[in-house]
Parts: structure tokens; C-alpha cells; sequence
């Protein structure tokens, strides 16, 4: 299983798509690898800086309708690539959340109140996913932490645990 | 309990309950495209997984960035080119019988009432029209699904879209569904199936109800879905003749398909179009959409005619209507592409190619290209394109450019006056 704990790369927005996680032209590439450097390349949204503000995060804090738009799994891969494993949101675009599961990563789905919570605790927050309890904690800098519990879809659960839906399904069908 | 037409499809295909809320579905078609497939190839390959489930129920074609621009994409198809050949795959679509994808497929018949269908593409919806349950998935399912004939999903959840009065002259499909989608938002849809119905729908051809389905997506749908009736039947009917011994039988024996009148909705929405007017993206999401006539005199540099969501035939004919005899603004590129070699030859033998191009448009081979900002039409820093397709994001058609989503009615008059435009000024 992946590591699920790391600090925070919050985005601030609704309706975050695709193409502003991996832009259309990388998809001609074949290696995951190459992805690595256009994470986010194309995110409009005040003050980010893809170049600065990505380094050493490790789960993404967002609000609602992460990863809407187009079925490249490039956007997870993108993610997986840059060692990001986890992103909770408010809600997710169907298909990048099941690709999320699929890859064996998390898709988290926290309620309004939860996510600015998260938020509210600022930069270099700190957020661990223990998926055995469903208990998310956050601690930021200053010693502020919060603990919060979440529900995972039960198949959902289980590609995490299996490493994949290909693996899954490898076995099973 | 009756049952919508999206559950009577997942019944028919049930393999498995792997959760109380969750189904592993039978696929009857994979279908495959030269940008998502041959990395699930490479990643098959390498797990000694390199097999199909089924040679006869995949489906694959070049049509993104074709011909080829450079050494990358050139690859991507030489690796699905080579992949279906060595699995056997005879419907497979390269240079000279290559168009976009969701017109290529359904106009081979590929596409039947009650199936089910994945894609490594969004746009995977469009297969609805046909009363398929038709869904765009990443690749990893691409792969399960080449490799297995399955697909995991949550129970389908209906939004049932109800389309009733009269469609004014200048209002199409497009239109229709963009007004929906301003409605309801982004995702005013997740996680449901968008059920098209009602007297407009009924009356609608399978373009147009190709059209609607096409853009479910973009009010986050896992697929749009339509009723199969006589419409579907004609438009099958060389594939399924030997099936059926009338087009109306044929039509009947769909109806099995048909939700029933006591099914369960987890939402609802009814729509007048007579009262509809022309309609138009302003912003970078799809449901930032205003009256054509809100954004009258908005200078355009392009503007784009073609790709799934409005590259087919009807489409080349209304824009036709407005382009005959007359020129595009001196200020304008104009680029149709026909969505498929069977549309473009249609186009011809009506003239239509010829009103294109003595209008001043350029003429290209079908293929996705500018849609996604790959080939044949990017924009510019600063560019402004008035486009039939169905994805306006910020950077989709060039990094810092702006798309106008509108009808082909629409873009055509766009392209004559050279800014945004009432089409009715032209008809
Ligand atoms: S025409 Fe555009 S939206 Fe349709 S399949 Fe091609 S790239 Fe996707």
C-alpha cells in the first residue's frame, strides 16, 4: 500500500479539470515519468506557482468537482509520479476519482465544514489518512491540529488494498 | 419497482457485486483511440498481460492527431497499429478510413440499443444516443476491459431530462444541451445517467440526439442515454436487417429497452425550447453559457467547424445554409473538418464541401486535431475561436486563447460577420 501521510498542497477552487492538472499536449508521451514536470502546468488560480509551490507536498486539500473534464489517467499518474497519493476534496469528477481507486490512491470526500477546517489551518499543514480507522488527522506549524473521519466506498476500500483495479481484477475475473 | 433504461441495461450485464453499491458489469464494445490506448498497451506488455478479451468486441482508430505531426504521435500509432494486428482486431480505423471516434463507431454500426460500451475518452457518452450505456473511462479500466470484457461502476442513479415545445429555426441540439448544462452546472449530473426524453427528443434525428448525449460529460454524467425507437432502427437497419424482418419490428423489439413509467429518478428536469434562443459559452467552463445574442460583435480570429460533438452531416448542412454565396470576414480562418471520410463524401456529393471552400474555408481530413489543441488549428496566445466542439476550458485549443462554444448554425455566422453573431440575420 502507498504512503498515505505528507504535507499539504492546498487548492483553493471549485471545478479544477484535467487539462489544468496535465495539459492535452503530454499526452503524446508513453512513460509516466516524463509527466513529472507539468504537474499543475496549466492551473489558473491566483498566486500558484507550479514551479515553487509543489515541492515536497504530498496530498492535495480542494473543494468541489476535483478533476471534472476529460478521462486521462494521466492526471492521476501525474499526481503518483510527484508522490502525491491522497486528494481530499469536497467532490470529485466521476471518472478521476475512479481512476484515483484504480491506481490504488485515495480519493477522500470530506463535507464543506471539513474542508475549510483543513484549510483554516494554512500553509504547512501536515494531514496522515489512516485508512483502518477512516480517521484523518491535520496539525499545522503551530501545534493546531484536528482529526476528522471519513467513509470510503467498500470496493473503493478494497482496490486501495489490492494495489489496483487491474490487479483486482486480474485475480478475480 | 420499475426499472430506467440505464438499470435494465446494467441487469442484462450484471458480473458481479463486488459491494452493496457497486457492480462489475459484462462490456459488450471496447473501444480504443490512438492518445489513451497505447499507454494501457505498453503497461499490459510489460505485466505479461498482452492479451484481448475479445478481438471482435474491440474496436480501434487513429483519430486524434492524424496524419501523424511528429515523432511522438507517430508512435502512439504504431503502437495501436501494431497491437491490432497482432490480436486480430479487424475494425480497426487508419489514414483513409479514420475519423473522430464517437461518429466513426456509431456509423459502422458498431453501437446497439441496450449495450454496454467503454472508451478511454470522455466523450464516450455520445453512444448513448442509441440507447447504450456508454461511458468514458481512464485506463486502467481500458485495460481490465481489453484484457477482461469488464468494468466496475456504482449503480446507475437517473437524471431524467424531459425536452418539450417546438425547436425555433435557428436552434439545434447544441443549443439545447448547453442551455441544460448552464442549468444544472458542471456537475449538476455526477455520478448519473442523463436520460433525453420527450416529444423534441422523439422527433430529434440520431445526429442531434448524438449531439445531446455527446455533452452530458461536461455536466459531469457518467453517460447520456436515449430511448431507442424507429429513429435508431432506421439508422441501424443495414446492420440489423438480417436480425429483423421490418424496421418497425425492429423498433418494437427496442422498447424492451424502454424505462418504465413507474421508475425511480434521483432527479428531474423539464425544458421548454420554444421559447430557446441561440446559445453560447463566454467563459472557460461549460456552464458558463448566455444568449448568441448577449455576446453580439465579439470579434473571433477562428472558427472551428467539426469534431464529435458537431462534425456530422446535418451539421455540415445547416452551416451550409448560412455559408452558400457568401465569404467568411477577411479577419476569420475558417476550418471545417468533417468528422468522418463517410461525412466528407456525403459533404461532397451535396456541394457542401464546395460552399465551404468557395466561402474561404480550409478543408481538413477528419480527425480530432484543433479540438484539443493537438493539430490542424491551434490558437494562439490572446486567440478567440468560435467552436462547434464541446470543451471550452482555459489552454484546451491553445495555451491563453479563448473558445466560444456554439452550434455549426452559429459558427458559421461568426465566421460571415467575423464577430458573434444572431444567426437569424443569415437565414
Ligand atoms: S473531437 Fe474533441 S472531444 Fe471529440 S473525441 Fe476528439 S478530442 Fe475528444
Amino acid at each position: 500500500m502507498r504512503n498515505f501521510t505528507g504535507q499539504v498542497l492546498f487548492l483553493d477552487r471549485n471545478d479544477i479539470n484535467t487539462d489544468e492538472i496535465i495539459p492535452a499536449k503530454y499526452l503524446t508521451e508513453n512513460t509516466k515519468d516524463a509527466l513529472k514536470s507539468h504537474i499543475l502546468e496549466d492551473l489558473h488560480l491566483g498566486g500558484f506557482d507550479a514551479g515553487k509551490d509543489i515541492a515536497g507536498k504530498k496530498i492535495i486539500v480542494t473543494k468541489s468537482n476535483f478533476g471534472c473534464g476529460s478521462s486521462r489517467e494521466h492526471a492521476v499518474w501525474v499526481f503518483e509520479v510527484n508522490d502525491i497519493n491522497v486528494v481530499i476534496a469536497e467532490s470529485f469528477a466521476r471518472i478521476f476519482r475512479q481512476n484515483m481507486f484504480n491506481c490504488g490512491m485515495l480519493a477522500i470526500e470530506l463535507p464543506r465544514e471539513d474542508i475549510d477546517a483543513i484549510f483554516s489551518l494554512g500553509q504547512d499543514t501536515v494531514v496522515s489518512v489512516d485508512l483502518g480507522k477512516n480517521l484523518i488527522t491535520a496539525e499545522n506549524k503551530q501545534g493546531s491540529s484536528l482529526s476528522l473521519t471519513f467513509s470510503l466506498n467498500e470496493f473503493d476500500r478494497e482496490l486501495v488494498l489490492a494495489g489496483g483495479w487491474l490487479a483486482y481484477a486480474d485475480k478475480k475475473y | 419497482m420499475g426499472k430506467t433504461i440505464a438499470e435494465k441495461v446494467f441487469a442484462a450485464h450484471l458480473r458481479d457485486t463486488p459491494s452493496p453499491t457497486n457492480v462489475v458489469l459484462n462490456i459488450d464494445v471496447v473501444l480504443c483511440h490512438e492518445i489513451t490506448t497505447p499507454i494501457a498497451i505498453n503497461d499490459l506488455v510489460a505485466k505479461n498481460l498482452d492479451k484481448v478479451f475479445d478481438p471482435d468486441r474491440i474496436k480501434a482508430v487513429i483519430d486524434h492527431v492524424t496524419p501523424a505531426k511528429d515523432s511522438k504521435t507517430a508512435t502512439q500509432g504504431l503502437i495501436l497499429r501494431d497491437w491490432a494486428r497482432r490480436h486480430n482486431i479487424k475494425d480497426f480505423f487508419d489514414i483513409g478510413s479514420n475519423g473522430v471516434c464517437h461518429a466513426l463507431f456509431p456509423e459502422k454500426g458498431f453501437i446497439r440499443p441496450g449495450y454496454t460500451v467503454i472508451m478511454g475518452d470522455s466523450h464516450t457518452c455520445t453512444h448513448g444516443a442509441f440507447g447504450a450505456f456508454a461511458a468514458g473511462v481512464g485506463t486502467t479500466d481500458l485495460e481490465v476491459g481489453i484484457l477482461k470484457g469488464v468494468c466496475s461502476f456504482r449503480e446507475p442513479k437517473t437524471m431524467k431530462v424531459t425536452i418539450t415545445g417546438n425547436l425555433p429555426e435557428t436552434v439545434f441540439a447544441k443549443d439545447v444541451i448547453l442551455n441544460i448544462i448552464k442549468q444544472i452546472s458542471v456537475n449538476g449530473a455526477t455520478d448519473m445517467v442523463m436520460e433525453f426524453d420527450g416529444p423534441v427528443v422523439d422527433q430529434m434525428s440520431m445526429e442531434s440526439r448524438m449531439t445531446l448525449c455527446n455533452m452530458a460529460i461536461e455536466a459531469g454524467a457518467t453517460s447520456g442515454i436515449c430511448m431507442p425507437d424507429r429513429v435508431t432502427a432506421e439508422y441501424l437497419w443495414p446492420f440489423i436487417q438480417d436480425s429483423y424482418a421490418t424496421i418497425d419490428e425492429a423498433a418494437q423489439d427496442f422498447k424492451k429497452w424502454h424505462s418504465d413509467p413507474d421508475a425511480i429518478y434521483a432527479k428531474e428536469l423539464n425544458i421548454d425550447v420554444s421559447g430557446l434562443k441561440p446559445q453560447i459559452t463566454y467563459g472557460y467552463k461549460p456552464d458558463e453559457v448566455k444568449d448568441v445574442a448577449e455576446m453580439e460583435g465579439t470579434p473571433v480570429d477562428q472558427v472551428y467547424i467539426g469534431s464529435c460533438t458537431n462534425g456530422r452531416i446535418e451539421d455540415l448542412r445547416q452551416a451550409a445554409r448560412i455559408l452558400a454565396n457568401r465569404k467568411i470576414a477577411p479577419t476569420v480562418r475558417g476550418i471545417l473538418s468533417p468528422a468522418t471520410p463517410g461525412i466528407y463524401s456525403q459533404a461532397m456529393e451535396e456541394g457542401i464541401i464546395k460552399i465551404f471552400m468557395n466561402a474561404g474555408f480550409c478543408v481538413t481530413n477528419p480527425t480530432c486535431g484543433a479540438c484539443l489543441g493537438m493539430s490542424n488549428g491551434v490558437l494562439a496566445e490572446g486567440e478567440v475561436c468560435a467552436s462547434t466542439t464541446n470543451r471550452n476550458f482555459n489552454g484546451r485549443m491553445g495555451k491563453g486563447s479563448m473558445i466560444h462554444l456554439l452550434s455549426p448554425l452559429s459558427a458559421a455566422a461568426a465566421a460571415i460577420a467575423g464577430h458573434i453573431t444572431d444567426p437569424g440575420k443569415y437565414i
